[in-house]
């Protein structure tokens, strides 16, 4: 028989890939039950308007249509869609628009027959008689007087303001030796996942109980609000995440959509279903970022940060959605970085605006966060004619430093950021690129290099600091079945992520059983017990931790009733070879499967055993981790396009332990090219009247192939000490990192020309004007 | 209208509307809902697929337009049980992660491998810009194709 190897830590390939490659995977769109109709969802062309009235006969009657509705014949019948952050003003939010229409896409009709290209004809048919109103996009504007009021009954646009001064930051004032002052914009991102999403539902009148599938990040926690919003026990209610094509924090949420496409169902007594096109994708599904921040930076000659302080200016955007009002917190709490600033404070304004809600995205506010930490270091470098790689060394809290409280109160677990630091900078050859670049501006060549040493919270956390109907435990079970093969049953709910993978190698290193054995089963509320998902880069931390513990409890079962078998104490027996041996002796041992069949027949009943072998865990964390690293982009810009090349991109991450080294690699590489999008090149843009410019994807530029360089990863290792597999979590990371490096590298690259600030996206037409600028006024 | 044509060496005859959309045709009539739609104004090459050994974005084709010829889905790559090498490539290189650009991808690199069998870095990059991935970063999808040209290589090399 084979040797079965050790699997945590190796190159393993995905058990995931198979199916997908092969185009067998079921996503949303793919699956088809008998009489399912098709729903197509007209939305509102204008960005705010009153609803006069809405003719819907002549739709009605076209050929294959079943049923078309709009927001009055939905009165009653589902609830609000559910913001569970906290906020002073949260507005009802209506599945299809209610008198009023905020931001162009909002659903207004929806059409069902008997396939889409039926009920788009119908669509075509419709009559909305809309009152264009003033429509405001600046959130700066919204919260001005005079400005257009998104709900008539709150009288302001302000959904939430948040002040948190502090007498250190007063006294950091004081005490500095300058005070450095600068705007920040993180632009309006759209998280254009590959799929886009899309709902199947299906009710059983005789049973009273609906299925749904959803292409979400979040099956339980979309069942739990589903069911309130439809007046439905959780009991009856089944969601079932299939394939997810993506989600990057748009589908950690609650739409409307989805309890319609359910309603729609229970009133037809047939299957439904809705798929979202790309067009709606990037108008309705909740966008990321769009913050505006002013920041105040007491410094001393040195270089020493005493403090930073903000104000900050939050595009919550028409409606509030599941965590709207909540991203912007991190952005605040976290914007100290890596560094020992003992003080900060700060404002932030919640606005409406009449665009879609914002929400997670890929890093959700700590993106933001860094970006402002790693431009107060090169802004400060800037300043006083500093290294900035020596800014951040004077700076960062100091290996001993850990566990570290921060001036926002967080707790940092571990780290050791000059240890990343001096990697990525040996990975890079520092000294001789800073050399390079001297010859080559000496040459007339625009070459810039940029660091980011970032610090990032995830696998959030202890449930306390998750808003209500809100979790941050995650959940498992594992099974070993009468055959000796395990199921696992995981809360979280991977997209891409590899869970499947991952966890397969967890059980099968502590079973001592070869991952093939193993069948990791998510997704699906009928099956899982309550979990909570994936997102905020938790799957393996909290997921993982979990998943430790059941299998803890099957061990230790296992290892009882095989030392009543082997006359050993449970303690001196370990899982080996799909054996249960003597530690001291692996030659003597005993087949699993032996233990197994003993567990479940039971002919020998064990006093103080049930039988079987099934264990289930919840996991509360008692911190978050906090995962870190330095990111250095080296670029040259062509001053006479204004295009920025890379030379070279160096990674280096600390994710705590590694337990699959590929699928580590792949989460740092997609969250690099999506950070260095942001960058340069991606922005929702809404014109003054708030439509929407960049409304496909010829407009929003999403990354080709040939848009990005080739990533060069190091690692350290620092493990977390908040579980037992030591891992911090990684699936936001290169994000984080990477869109303030490639910032900074084209400032550095523009430096010779007195250019200091310029907002993202640094598209070339941007940076060519700025140089233009520059020149004339030298 | 009356369609005929061959799937994954399959024949067919099929009556279609004039305007359906060949990736509709492909995915709701016959049945094989591997090749994707990603968007509509076909950037994203999720639906890519090899008509008469070509690839072609099937959302931008209508059914008709492919009458009397023979195409080629993700489906239809693999013999039996054996990988098309450009399958396996993408499985041992990571190359993927949520799986749905990744139809196309293949199909688009099965094109690329077709014409050019030794491509560099940047020409896999270019061949490849009419592909869209959110995921992977395009790093690991290169080294797949770059994995699947050395096989193929080889495997000629044996022949």
């Amino acid at each position: 028989m084979a040797v079965i190897p050790k699997f945590v830590g190796a190159r393993i390939k995905r058990r995931e890939d198979p199916r997908l490659i092969q185009g067998q995977g079921i996503y949303v769109d793919d699956v088809r039950l008998p009489g399912m109709l098709t729903a197509v969802i007209l939305r509102s062309p204008h960005a705010h308007a009153k609803i006069n009235s809405i003719d819907l006969t002549a739709a009605r009657g076209a050929p294959g249509v079943v049923c078309v509705l709009a927001g009055e014949d939905l009165k009653d019948k589902i609830g609000t869609l559910p913001c569970v952050a906290p906020a002073e003003r949260i507005p009802f939010h209506p599945s299809l628009a209610l008198g009023k229409v905020r931001y162009v896409g909002e659903p207004v009709v929806v059409a069902v027959a008997t396939d889409a290209y039926r009920a788009q004809d119908a669509l075509d048919l419709v009559e909305v008689d809309y009152d264009p109103l003033d429509a405001v996009v600046d959130p700066e504007k919204a919260i001005a007087d005079g400005a257009p009021v998104l709900h008539d009954e709150f009288g302001t646009n302000v959904a939430l303001k948040m002040e948190v001064p502090s007498p250190a930051m007063d006294e950091a004032m004081r005490n500095a030796d300058q005070v450095v002052r600068f705007k920040i914009i993180n632009q309006r991102l759209a998280p254009i996942p590959m799929e886009p999403r899309g709902v199947v539902a299906q009710w059983n009148p005789g049973q009273r109980y609906l299925t749904v599938w959803s292409s979400t990040q979040i099956p339980h926690i979309l069942r739990s609000r589903l069911a309130e919003m439809l007046k439905l026990g959780e009991n009856h209610v089944r969601v079932i995440a299939p394939e997810v094509g993506g989600g990057f924090g748009c589908k950690l949420n609650v739409y409307g959509e989805e309890a319609l496409t359910s309603y729609l169902s229970m009133l037809l007594g047939k299957p439904v279903k809705w798929i979202e096109r790309r067009r709606e994708n990037i108008a309705g599904t909740t966008h990321g970022r769009d913050q505006i921040t002013y920041l105040e930076v007491p410094i001393k000659k040195d270089g020493t940060v005493l403090g930073i302080k903000g104000r900050f200016i939050c595009d919550m955007g028409a409606y509030l959605q599941l965590l709207t009002p909540a991203i912007p917190g991190f952005s605040a709490l976290m914007m100290t970085g890596c560094y020992k600033i003992p003080a900060m404070s700060f404002e932030q304004i919640m606005a409406f605006t009449n665009k879609i809600a914002t929400d997670a995205y890929r890093g959700a506010g700590r993106p933001e966060a860094c970006f402002i930490a790693e431009r107060v270091m090169d802004v400060v470098a800037g300043e006083l004619r500093l290294d900035p790689a020596e800014v951040r060394r004077r700076n960062f809290i100091p290996k001993n430093g850990f566990p570290a409280t921060t001036a926002a109160g967080l707790v940092y677990d571990s780290g050791d950021y000059e240890q990343a630091l001096d990697k990525a900078l040996a990975m890079v050859d520092y000294k001789k690129i800073r050399a390079e670049q001297e010859a080559a501006r000496k040459q007339g060549r625009y070459i810039g290099i940029g660091l980011a040493s970032y610090v990032e919270i995830c696998g959030i956390g202890p449930s306390a600091m998750l808003p209500p109907k809100f979790q941050g435990w995650e959940s498992a079970t594992v099974r070993v079945e009468p055959d000796s093969k395990v199921t696992v049953l995981t809360g979280v709910s991977p997209h891409g992520q590899g869970q499947e993978t991952t966890f397969a190698q967890l059980v099968a290193d502590a079973l001592g059983i070869d991952i093939d054995d193993i069948n990791v089963v998510h997704g699906d509320t009928a099956i899982v017990q309550y979990g909570v998902g994936t997102f905020g880069s938790r799957a393996t931390a909290l997921g993982g931790t979990a998943l430790m513990m059941a299998v803890g409890k099957v061990q230790e079962k296992l290892k009882k009733i095989a030392s009543t078998m082997m006359e050993a104490p449970p303690d001196q027996l370990v899982f080996n070879q799909r054996t249960i041996a003597l530690a001291s002796d692996l030659g003597k041992s005993i087949p699993l499967q032996q233990v197994v069949t003993a567990a479940y027949d039971f002919k020998q009943p064990i006093p103080g055993l049930e039988p079987g072998l099934d264990a289930t865990s919840f996991f509360e964390p008692t911190g978050c981790t906090f995962p870190f690293g330095t990111h250095i982009a080296v670029v040259e810009v062509d001053p006479e396009t204004g295009v920025v090349k890379f030379l070279r991109y160096v990674a280096v991450d600390d994710c705590g332990k590694i337990i699959s080294p590929l699928l580590v690699e792949g989460q740092i590489h997609g969250g690099i090219a999506q950070g260095i999008a942001q960058a340069l090149y991606e922005e929702v843009v809404y014109d003054e009247n708030g439509q929407l410019i960049t409304a496909t994807l010829m407009d929003y530029a999403v990354p080709k192939a040939d848009m990005l360089p080739l990533y060069e990863l190091g690692s350290t290792v620092t493990p977390s000490p908040l579980n037992p597999l030591g891992v911090k979590g990684v699936g936001e990371a290169g994000t984080i990192g990477s869109t303030p490096c490639v910032v900074n590298a084209v400032l550095d690259a523009l430096g010779p020309f007195g250019i200091t600030q310029l907002d993202m996206p640094l598209r070339p037409e941007k940076i060519w004007r700025a140089i233009k600028a520059a020149k004339k006024s030298s | 209208m009356r369609l005929t044509l061959t799937v994954n060496d399959q024949q067919r005859e099929d009556e279609v509307e004039p305007r359906m959309l060949l990736v509709h045709y492909l995915r709701d009539v016959a049945g094989l809902t591997g090749t994707h739609v990603g968007c509509e104004t076909s950037l994203c090459g999720a639906c890519t697929v090899l008509v008469d050994g070509s690839a072609v974005k099937s959302c931008t084709v209508l059914a008709v337009q492919a009458d009397g010829a023979r195409i080629t889905t993700v489906e239809g790559l693999a013999q039996g049980d054996q990988l098309h090498p450009v399958q396996e490539g993408f499985w041992e290189e990571h190359g993927l992660q949520c799986g749905y650009c990744t139809p196309g991808m293949i199909m688009a690199s099965v094109d690329l491998l077709s014409r050019n069998s030794n491509p560099s870095e940047a020409e896999i990059r270019h061949a490849l810009e009419g592909n869209l991935c959110r995921c992977t970063g395009y790093q690991h999808i290169i080294k797949a194709v770059q994995y699947a040209a050395n096989k193929m290589r080889a495997g000629k090399a044996a022949a």
